[in-house]
């Protein structure tokens, strides 16, 4: 008995310290970075590496965002996301309604393409997206970053899948009760599908928050910039110090940070799901 | 009947008609313009010769731009190291991801502030926390030597000796990897039915051995899905060498496919859309070739 509780404790013990030692390391570069960004420029320097920094302040921010317009990247970023989310769970609702409960010729035809089109990677399409937003006139401008991202298919195929989920006796009871499709889809369905609407949309402003190929390519202004763009230029071009470099990718990750500690599960289940069926 | 009610039946028989298709229009003009009509447009012009991208006048239709990519060494180099890299991150972060979705399947305390710890990398920004990794393989004064050197090993200038480039991109893409891989697996072993752990409790079976007799014959369905989902997304591998190098290796000796499609394009002067056409149904090709197999796995698992 006492041997195989031992056995147990031993095994415990062993299971505690590896997840430990891998969340350290998983852990690891945000901290480094975080501490970095509040590391003299000496500090920062220094080796053996400083673990700590001696003093906590500001300074690096401030100089970061003298130097490049952080607070404009910052904005660009927001509204980026903002509009391109909205306006894709906008699309995505509508469609995924007309593909779960309307009926129409070619629906399941339909679909299905759609499902093929997923596996396109999105690398090979942006040489002719790079071409269309300079033929609709909205390259460098802040549309480039939303008006491509409208629609989803693959967020499409994720809500079209909840709402198969909801009875079609619901549908057909409201229908003869005189309700309208659309008034149905707004005041029965959507609040229904409310977390896997809040996963979609988490999982969406992570993507559009951490852009950074189309960005590049969209917009060559400077005031144009989003947050990752940005933060690359001010190294690249500006050659920036490592402990600014610090202090501006700080910027950038603080958010998503917050926002994974806010909503970890609603992320993680969209994760798992989307990535087991797609 | 009388006429009235014929004419009010008719307009809703056609308003039901038309409905979804306003429904689906938003939807689709989105899909048409940016997503069906560049697929089409990519591999039209990946035939034409002598693409200019200004005027869009092209010289004829042949299979020039396949013949320069398949030959051009640039292209060739992309292909081997992103092969390579696929082949070293794929194994090492699959292997990695089945120990720790193991081990966060046990009834553990914190279970919620792990979760966190292995999954934030996940949510952040490929560029600003690839600029932390550039700082953590400094080769003065950065985290990474000053922890080797406990081991005897001597500074290594990961960043700026090419030798050291493709090791220095793998053990970040492995950690970038992480997280994903781990979801996946930890949601195919959450659907594993417990019945069988007791069972094999109940016949004395250690943890080692309901291991390798349970867990891991009855993950192997979502352990092949993580590898085909992540060979396509590693295959892609391009944001991670911005941060690490500002470019392709500190020599151009890191180029990958979708960097060399972006070099086509965007670096090369005057662009060569034609080149970086063909090379975007290339790698279009290897990814759907994977897809396939995977389809097909999964269709033999299931049947």
């Amino acid at each position: 008995m006492s041997k195989a509780l031992k056995e147990i404790t031993l095994g415990r013990v062993f299971i505690y310290l590896f997840l430990i030692a891998g969340a350290v390391i998983m852990i690891f570069p945000f901290y480094w970075m975080i501490t970095g960004a509040f590391k003299s420029y000496v500090e920062i320097g220094q080796y053996p590496p400083l673990w700590w920094p001696t003093t906590f302040n500001f300074d690096n921010f401030v100089i970061a965002f003298e130097m490049a317009p952080f607070l404009t990247y910052f904005r660009n970023s927001v509204v980026a996301m903002v509009g391109s989310v909205s306006l894709c769970a906008f699309t995505t609702i509508l469609a995924s309604f007309a593909f779960s409960k309307l009926n129409f010729p070619g629906k399941h035809v339909i679909f299905g393409l759609l499902l093929g089109l997923m596996m396109i990677p999105f690398e090979m399409i942006i040489i002719t997206n790079f071409r269309t937003i300079i033929d609709i006139k909205i390259y460098n401008t802040i549309f480039a970053l939303i008006i491509p991202f409208t629609s989803s298919i693959f967020y499409t195929y994720i809500l079209k899948g909840f709402f198969d989920s909801i009875p079609d006796s619901l549908y057909q009871a409201a229908r003869v009760d005189g309700c309208s499709n659309w008034k149905y889809l707004w005041r029965v369905m959507v609040p229904i599908a409310r977390p896997s609407l809040v996963t979609i949309i988490l999982l969406n402003a992570i993507a559009s928050w951490n852009s950074f190929m189309w960005p590049m390519l969209a917009v060559v202004e400077r005031d144009l910039r989003t947050l990752p763009f940005g933060l690359y230029a001010f190294v690249s071009e500006g050659g920036a110090e490592t402990q600014l470099m610090m202090a501006a990718s700080t910027i950038i990750v603080v958010p998503m940070i917050i926002l994974f500690l806010f909503a970890r599960k609603q992320i993680v289940n969209g994760v798992a799901r989307g990535g087991l069926k797609g | 009947m009388s006429a009235r009610s014929v004419g009010k039946k008719n307009k809703v028989s056609l308003k039901s008609k038309v409905e979804p298709y306003l429904y689906l229009a938003p939807f689709a003009i989105g899909v048409l313009l940016f997503t069906l009509y560049p697929i089409v447009n990519v591999v039209l012009m990946s035939f034409k010769e002598n693409y200019n991208f200004i005027n869009q006048s092209y010289s004829g239709w042949g299979l020039g731009n396949y013949l320069y990519v398949l030959k051009d060494a640039y292209f060739i180099q992309a292909y081997k190291n992103t092969f390579m890299y696929v082949f070293v991150v794929i194994p090492i972060s699959t292997c990695l991801s089945v120990v720790i979705a193991t081990l966060l399947n046990q009834k553990i305390k914190f279970s919620g502030m792990f979760q966190t710890a292995y999954f934030l990398p996940m949510v952040t920004s490929t560029i600003a926390i690839g600029f932390a990794w550039r700082f953590m393989f400094n080769h003065k004064t950065g985290i990474i030597n000053y922890l080797l050197s406990f081991f005897g090993v001597e500074a290594i200038n990961w960043l700026q000796i090419p030798k050291y480039n493709f090791p220095a991109l793998c053990i970040y893409g492995v950690w970038a990897i992480l997280p994903f891989t781990i979801i996946l697996l930890l949601s195919g072993l959450q659907n594993i039915d417990p019945m069988y752990y007791t069972a094999a409790k109940v016949d004395g079976a250690g943890p080692i051995k309901s291991f390798f007799r349970i867990t891991l014959p009855l993950l192997a369905p979502t352990i092949f899905l993580v590898l085909c989902v992540n060979t396509i997304s590693t295959f892609k591998v391009y944001n991670e060498l911005f941060p690490l190098f500002q470019g392709p290796g500190i020599a151009s000796n890191l180029f990958t496919v979708v960097y060399y499609i972006y070099y086509q394009f965007r670096i090369k002067t005057p662009s060569k859309y034609g080149y970086a056409a063909a090379a975007a149904v290339i790698l279009f090709l290897t990814i759907f070739v994977f897809t396939m197999i995977q389809r097909f796995v999964e269709k033999l698992t299931k049947d």
